[in-house]
């Protein structure tokens, strides 16, 4: 039925997608350099940062199908890495901000892989507690450790002040798009259909020969690596490192988006991720009233839409280009009967 | 005689303190379809479990082609030929019937999922007409069909099948043993776990009775069908 169907080529369609992602970077960066204020740049790049962790975090949660609650410790962990770093090195700017948010990914990586051997043999609410217990731990390690062998590094619940602000919006952008293109690109690879079957059926994965061990943790550390990546930008967006920052509350927060976008679904986080950072900036002229509209969105999208915004549903800008190639995109529905009326 | 291919030698197995699986030692040869039956309890599962990895023994050991694979781990013992169908139809639900079968061949080079589809759809007429299916709306007569067309994606030698008639109606479960044993024909040897006594033994070439996790008897399946203590005890008198 479907035989002579007109596709696209790969390099057609990631020339495609570039090119997409190059006229939207032209659109955003005209528009913060012409049309927007101070403050409304601030709010795009929490945006762009937010945007990375909720993404990174579906890798753990949608994908891998986890319960993590302790995004936040990760992501301190790169914060932190990330700011010694770039503080401390004699490189130039750019350099020394490249490699301060690779060691703060790496780092977080690293811990991803230390907190997930363990927490990984569990499931469900106690993989939750023990990964909030993890977050906790490092939120609370930081708050305490003043100095390292008699330097000060860390300055404690002080916080880390004068961390150079490398973070525009052109380098947050850069980073937002190398983070989904690599997420992307696992989940489409052999590996991530390994993640994939580990969700859907662990037994069944295992008797097909795949390591499930080894791709839950891969999995729990690449979600971990880019939590990291996203404290990189922060801390150099910022400028200055609080303990307090990286509590409870923001694990939950980013697990909120995620949820709200529709878990394993990567545009849903984009989008809730947008949706949500915006949202309590915009409705600030309501003063305290603004918490009971985040909070009642919340609960009404939980009710109407239990599987989040988009459910599971990925946009692929190719597939709706083919669609348009065969002239289907109005016929959908009825090829999609067709296919069910088969059975 | 044919060679033998997988051999259980004397194993203990242990759920903490729990002796589940005492001096337990029997062989399968190429090309045989070996059962064990047994009630529940009797550590029929536990011994799979322990041949595919998914378990250790304490003592004993496990030769598949004469090699030692106790020890090894789940995945490369599916990786050496011994596929596995687990207990209770483990599909991989939001999948359809065709990506179920692909992941079956993940240990193997993609030139192999071709022709073994082709296999698997000529054992499975039913998987067939259902390949574009997902798999978890389908009945779970089909759902262990899928699993134990996934499971001969792998290029196996040798299929372990615990408990395929499990929650079936009689005709699906005549039509499973059925295509067992047609997939037997093929020259799959096949080590068969099962409560449904009568079947298993009907289709089997030898049989070992386990009870409260050791060997008490073993023979042909014919030679058990008409045994008086396995009658009295399986078969219901």
């Amino acid at each position: 039925m479907n035989k002579n169907r007109k596709t696209l080529k790969m390099p057609v369609r990631y020339l495609m997608n570039a090119v997409l992602v190059v006229l939207l970077f032209l659109a955003l960066s005209y528009m913060t350099g012409n049309m927007l204020s101070t403050y409304q740049n601030k709010v795009l790049m929490t945006v762009g940062i937010n945007i990375i962790l909720a993404v990174s975090l579906n890798v753990a949660t949608g994908y891998l199908g986890q319960l993590p609650l302790g995004h936040a410790g990760f992501m301190a962990v790169g914060a932190y890495t990330c700011a010694l770093f770039t503080k401390y090195s004699p490189l130039p700017d750019g350099v020394s901000f490249a490699i301060g948010l690779a060691l703060g990914a790496v780092m977080a990586g690293l811990f991803g892989v230390l907190i997930g051997v363990p927490a990984l043999r569990l499931t469900g609410d106690y993989l939750a507690i023990l990964t909030l217990g993890f977050g906790e731990i490092i939120r609370i390690t930081l708050n305490n450790i003043d100095d390292v062998l008699g330097y000060s590094l860390f300055y404690g619940s002080k916080g880390l002040k004068n961390i150079p602000k490398y973070s525009n919006f052109a380098n947050v952008f850069l980073c937002v798009v190398i983070t989904c293109f690599l997420i992307h690109a696992m989940m489409k690879s052999r590996h991530g259909r390994a993640v994939l079957a580990i969700r859907d059926n662990e037994i069944a994965a295992e008797s097909c020969g795949i390591q499930t061990t080894y791709y839950k943790v891969m999995a729990f550390a690449f979600s971990a690596a880019f939590a990291g990546l996203a404290g990189g930008l922060y801390a150099c967006y910022i400028g200055v490192l609080n303990p307090s920052t990286f509590g409870f509350m923001k694990s939950i927060e980013i697990l909120v988006m995620v949820v709200l976008g529709g878990m394993g679904s990567m545009l849903g986080s984009i989008l809730s991720a947008t949706v949500l950072t915006i949202l309590p900036e915009a409705t600030r002229s309501f003063d305290s009233y603004r918490m009971v509209i985040y909070s009642l969105v919340l609960v009404l999208m939980m009710i109407f839409r239990p599987g989040g915004l988009l459910g599971s549903y990925d946009f692929s800008m190719s597939r709706i280009v083919e669609k348009v190639m065969n002239g289907e995109l109005f016929h959908k529905k009825n090829a999609d009967k067709e296919g069910a009326d088969h059975e | 005689m044919a060679q033998t291919l997988l051999k259980v030698d004397n194993i203990n197995v242990f759920y903490g303190n729990i002796h589940a699986v005492k001096d337990v030692s029997f062989e399968v040869n190429e090309g045989e379809i070996v059962t064990l039956i047994g009630a529940n309890g009797a550590g029929k599962s536990t011994t799979l479990k322990t041949i595919s990895g998914l378990l250790h023994p304490k003592t004993g050991d496990v030769l598949y082609k004469g090699k030692s694979i106790k020890g090894v781990r789940a995945h490369k013992i599916v990786e050496a030929g011994l596929a596995q169908v687990p207990e209770g139809r483990h599909v991989f639900l939001h999948m359809t019937v065709e990506e179920n079968l692909d992941m079956g061949a993940y240990t193997q080079p993609a030139s192999t999922i071709a022709p073994n589809k082709e296999k698997v759809f000529e054992l499975f007429p039913r998987l067939k007409e259902r390949r574009k299916q997902l798999a978890g709306t389908m009945s779970g007569g089909e759902q262990q069909m899928l699993a134990m067309g996934r499971a001969l994606m792998s290029n196996a030698s040798m299929l372990m099948l615990d408990e395929p008639s499990m929650g079936l109606s009689p005709l699906l479960v005549q039509e499973i043993f059925d295509i067992i044993q047609n997939i037997h024909k093929e020259g799959m040897t096949i080590l068969l776990v099962e409560q449904n006594a009568q079947m298993a033994l009907s289709v089997a070439d030898r049989a070992y009775v386990l009870e409260t996790g050791r060997v008490v008897m073993d023979g042909t399946g014919a030679e058990l069908l008409t045994n008086e203590r396995v009658r009295s005890a399986y078969l219901g008198g």
